[in-house]
C-alpha cells in the first residue's frame, strides 16, 4: 500500500475550502479529466502532478499519465497527443520550461492546444527554487498564451477556462496558466471549487480540425516550410494569438455565468481617479492592493493595474485604463540584461505618446521578498516622477 | 509473413509513400520506408524525426505521405510517438477514435536522431513500454546536414567533421552498439536488417508489429553521397555489408539472439570498404595499419554475436526439453 501524507477531500465536495495553488490546479485537472497528461517532476510544480497521479490511482480521473524522462519529452508527447486528437496537458517550472522551450515554440507553430500549468520559478544560475518570472519571460515569444494568476482561486479559475481558450478554432495554441512558485503553489488559502459536472460541461468536448489519428483522412503535420511559405505561416500564428482577446471575452463571460467571478485580461484596481499607479504580474498584485487600500484611507489617489494576459498583451485596454494617470511604476520580476526589463518594455510601447511618467523597478528575483514598505516607497517616489528614469531595485542589498 | 506479391499489391493499392519527393537518386531511405510500410497490414501512423526523410518528403505544401504523418523535432520522435500512441489508447477506451480499429505506430529516424540526440527520448519511450515500431534508418552519419560524423559512423570513415588528412585517418572511434543498448531495455523485439535483404526486413517488421510492446529495427541504409559510391550500387553495397559480416542480420526476441540470415561465405571486410570513397584513404600505404585494424574488429563482433546466438539457441532447446 502506498504511503500517504495527505488526506484528499472527497471528490463531490464543492464550495470553499483551504487549498494551495497546486492543489487547486490539480482539482481543476481532475474535473476537466484530460485524455493525456505528459509530465516530469520539478519543484515547485511537482505537487500538481503528484496530486493528479493520486486522483488517477484512486479512479477519480481517467487521464493517461505519461511519466516522461524529461520535460523536453513531456512537451513532445503532449504535442503528439494533442494533434492525435486527445485533450492534453503538462505542468512545469523554471529549468523544465527552459528544457521544453524548443517544443513550446513548435507546439505553437503546429497549433497544438496544450494546457500548461506553470509554477513560476527563477531560472538557473545560480540554481534557485523560488519564484520569479524569468522562466515565463523565456517563453515570451514562443507563441504560447500566458495567463498570470494572482492567487490560488485565479489559478483554479484560469485552469478551468484554459481548455476553451486553447481549443477555440480561432486560437489553437498552447496556453500557460502561470502561478507564482511557492507564494501561490504552496500556500493554502480559501478556494471556491465548481461542481465536477459544471466544469465538465463548461469545457465540453475536445476537437481539433485535423486529428492525426483520422486514418481515413491522412494529414501531414509539421512539414518543412521554406522562405516561400514560412513567413505566412508565422503571420497566421500571430493572428491566432490576437484572436485570443475576443475568445477571452466569450470564455470569461461564460465562466462568470457559472462561477460569478468575472475576469478581464487585466484588472484595474481603484484606478478611476488615480494619479499614480503600479503595474505588476502575479501574486504581488495582492500585496499592492493592500497598500493601495491603506493609502486610499489617507486620501492618496493611487491604484493598481494587474496584468492577467501577458501574452496576448492587452495593450490598448491597458493604455485606456491608465489614461488619467500621471505616473506609472512598472514592477518587473525578471531582468533583461542590456535592455529594459520585459514588462517595462511592453508598458513603454503601450503608453507611447501618452503624457505619463514611467518608472522601472525590478524586484523579487530568486524569491526575494517584497514587503509593504517597498510598495509604499514606490508610490512615494511616483509623486515626483517625471519622464523616464533608470531602473531601481526593490529589496536589493547595496 | 508478407510475400513480394502482397507488398507489391499494397504498394499499388495504398501507395502509403509516394514518389515525387526530393530524396537523392540511389538513396537507400525510401527503399527502407516502402519495405516497412508495405509489410504492415493495419492502418499506419508515422512519426518522423528531423532528417533527410522529413525534409525531402514534406516540403510545404506538398507531401509524399499518404498516411497520417507527424514531425515535431530532431531529438524527440520517440517522445512524440509516445504521445500519439497514448492518445490512441485514451481515445479508443472511450470510443472516441475518428476511425476505430487497430493501428500501427511507426517511427522513422536516422542514426543521428537515434544513436545521438534522440537516444534519451528513445530510451524513455522503450522503458515506458509504448506499443510502437521504431525504425532507425542508419546511414552512418548526419547526411542531411552534409555528412558529419555520428556515433554510428564506422571506424576509419572520412566525414566532413572527421576528415581524413595528413594527421588523421578519418573517424578515430568505433561505432556504438545501439542494438545492445536497446536490448538492455527488455523490450520484446529488437532486430538489425538491411535494405539489401527485403524479405528479411519485411519478416522482421511483421514479427515486430505482432508484439505487445515496443519494437526496434535498425536498418542499414546506404547514402551514395556520404558513402561515396555510384547511385546504382546502393543495394550491392548494402549486401556487401551483410556478406562481410560488418552488418549481420539478426533479431533479439524477448532477449534471445538469433541469426536470421547468415552469409553463405564471409567476405573480407575490404570488399565492403573498397567501393566507398569514405574509406578510400585507408588504402593509401601510410594508412594500411589502420585498415588492418578493421578486420579483427569485425571478426570479434561477429564471433561474439555467433556465441550469443548459440548460447540462446541452446538455452531455448533446454527450455523445450521435458523435465526429467
Amino acid at each position: 500500500m502506498a504511503h500517504r501524507t495527505l488526506e484528499l477531500p472527497p471528490a463531490e465536495a464543492v464550495g470553499t475550502r483551504s487549498l494551495t495553488g497546486s492543489e487547486a490546479v490539480a482539482h481543476a485537472i481532475r474535473q476537466i479529466d484530460p485524455d493525456v497528461m505528459a509530465v516530469y517532476p520539478i519543484t515547485p510544480q511537482t505537487p500538481i502532478i503528484e496530486m493528479v497521479a493520486r486522483f488517477v490511482a484512486d479512479g477519480r480521473a481517467t487521464t493517461q499519465i505519461i511519466n516522461a524522462e524529461s520535460e523536453h519529452s513531456a512537451m513532445s508527447a503532449a504535442v503528439g497527443a494533442a494533434l492525435a486528437g486527445a485533450r492534453s496537458m503538462t505542468a512545469t517550472s523554471s529549468q523544465g520550461l527552459a528544457l521544453m522551450i524548443e517544443v513550446v515554440y513548435i507546439a505553437a507553430s503546429m497549433r497544438a492546444p496544450i494546457v500548461m500549468a506553470v509554477a513560476n520559478r527563477a531560472l538557473s544560475g545560480p540554481i534557485n527554487i523560488h519564484c520569479d518570472h524569468s522562466d515565463s519571460m523565456l517563453a515570451r515569444d514562443s507563441g504560447a498564451v500566458q495567463i498570470f494568476a494572482e492567487n490560488a482561486q485565479e489559478a483554479y479559475d484560469f485552469m478551468v477556462m484554459a481548455p476553451r481558450l486553447a481549443e477555440h478554432p480561432d486560437v489553437l495554441l498552447p496556453v500557460m496558466i502561470c502561478q507564482d512558485g511557492f507564494t501561490i503553489s504552496h500556500s493554502a488559502e480559501p478556494v471556491s471549487l465548481l461542481a465536477d459536472d459544471a466544469v465538465r460541461s463548461f469545457v465540453g468536448e475536445y476537437r481539433v480540425p485535423y486529428p492525426l489519428l483520422d486514418v481515413g483522412r491522412p494529414t501531414t503535420h509539421g512539414p518543412f516550410a521554406m522562405p516561400d511559405y514560412y513567413f505566412e505561416l508565422k503571420r497566421r500564428q500571430g493572428d491566432a494569438m490576437d484572436a485570443l482577446a475576443h475568445v477571452w471575452c466569450d470564455v470569461a463571460g461564460d465562466f462568470a455565468g457559472v462561477s460569478g467571478r468575472p475576469y478581464g485580461l487585466h484588472e484595474a484596481y481603484r484606478l478611476d481617479d488615480a494619479d499614480r499607479a503600479i503595474v505588476v504580474l502575479g501574486s504581488t498584485a495582492g500585496t499592492v492592493k493592500d497598500v493601495v487600500d491603506e493609502l486610499r484611507c489617507s486620501g492618496e489617489r493611487v491604484g493598481l493595474l494587474k496584468i492577467t494576459g501577458f501574452r496576448p498583451f492587452p495593450e490598448r485596454s491597458i493604455a485606456a485604463g491608465l489614461s488619467g494617470v500621471r505616473s506609472v511604476a512598472v514592477l518587473d520580476r525578471a531582468l533583461s540584461p542590456g535592455g529594459p526589463a520585459p514588462l517595462l518594455a511592453m508598458m513603454a510601447a503601450a503608453l507611447y505618446g501618452m503624457p505619463v511618467a514611467l518608472r522601472s523597478y525590478v524586484y523579487g528575483l530568486g524569491g526575494r521578498d517584497l514587503g509593504l514598505d517597498h510598495i509604499r516607497r514606490v508610490f512615494t517616489e511616483l509623486k515626483v516622477a517625471r519622464g523616464r528614469s533608470a531602473v531601481r531595485y526593490l529589496g536589493l542589498r547595496d | 509473413m508478407p510475400s513480394l506479391k502482397t507488398m507489391a499489391r499494397r504498394e499499388r493499392r495504398q501507395s502509403r509513400f509516394q514518389g515525387g519527393h526530393s530524396l537523392c537518386r540511389g538513396c537507400g531511405v525510401p527503399i527502407a520506408v516502402r519495405a516497412v510500410l508495405n509489410s504492415i497490414e493495419t492502418p499506419v501512423v508515422v512519426v518522423n524525426a528531423t532528417g533527410c526523410l522529413e525534409v525531402a518528403t514534406t516540403r510545404y505544401p506538398a507531401t509524399a505521405w499518404n498516411v497520417p504523418w507527424l514531425h515535431v523535432a530532431f531529438e524527440n520522435a520517440a517522445a512524440a510517438a509516445s504521445g500519439v500512441e497514448t492518445a490512441y489508447r485514451a481515445l479508443r477506451r472511450r470510443g472516441a477514435l475518428p476511425v476505430d480499429g487497430p493501428m500501427t505506430f511507426v517511427v522513422f529516424a536516422g542514426d543521428g536522431g537515434t544513436y545521438d540526440i534522440g537516444l534519451q527520448a528513445l530510451s524513455g519511450a522503450l522503458e515506458r513500454g509504448h506499443r510502437l515500431l521504431y525504425v532507425c534508418y542508419d546511414n552512418e552519419a548526419y547526411m542531411n546536414t552534409g555528412i558529419q560524423r555520428s556515433s554510428a559512423t564506422p571506424f576509419g570513415a572520412s566525414t566532413s567533421t572527421s576528415p581524413a588528412g595528413l594527421e588523421s585517418f578519418g573517424k578515430l572511434e568505433r561505432r556504438k552498439d545501439i542494438t545492445a543498448i536497446v536490448v538492455a531495455h527488455h523490450i520484446p523485439y529488437v532486430a538489425q536488417a538491411s535494405i539489401s535483404h527485403w524479405q528479411d526486413l519485411s519478416d522482421k517488421v511483421a514479427r515486430a508489429t505482432s508484439m505487445d510492446g515496443p519494437a526496434f529495427i535498425n536498418v542499414l541504409t546506404t547514402c551514395q553521397l556520404g558513402w561515396g559510391h555510384e547511385p546504382r550500387l546502393a543495394i550491392r553495397i548494402a549486401r556487401l555489408a551483410v556478406e562481410t559480416c560488418f552488418w549481420p542480420l539478426y533479431e533479439v526476441v524477448h532477449g534471445r539472439y538469433r541469426l536470421t540470415e547468415g552469409p553463405l561465405r564471409k567476405l573480407p571486410i575490404e570488399a565492403w570498404l573498397r567501393p566507398q570513397a569514405r574509406f578510400s584513404h585507408l588504402f593509401a600505404p601510410e594508412n594500411r595499419r589502420w585498415l588492418a585494424e578493421i578486420q579483427p574488429q569485425v571478426d570479434r563482433e561477429w564471433e561474439d554475436l555467433l556465441a550469443r546466438c548459440a548460447l540462446d539457441a541452446s538455452a531455448s532447446d533446454a527450455a523445450r526439453e521435458p523435465p526429467p
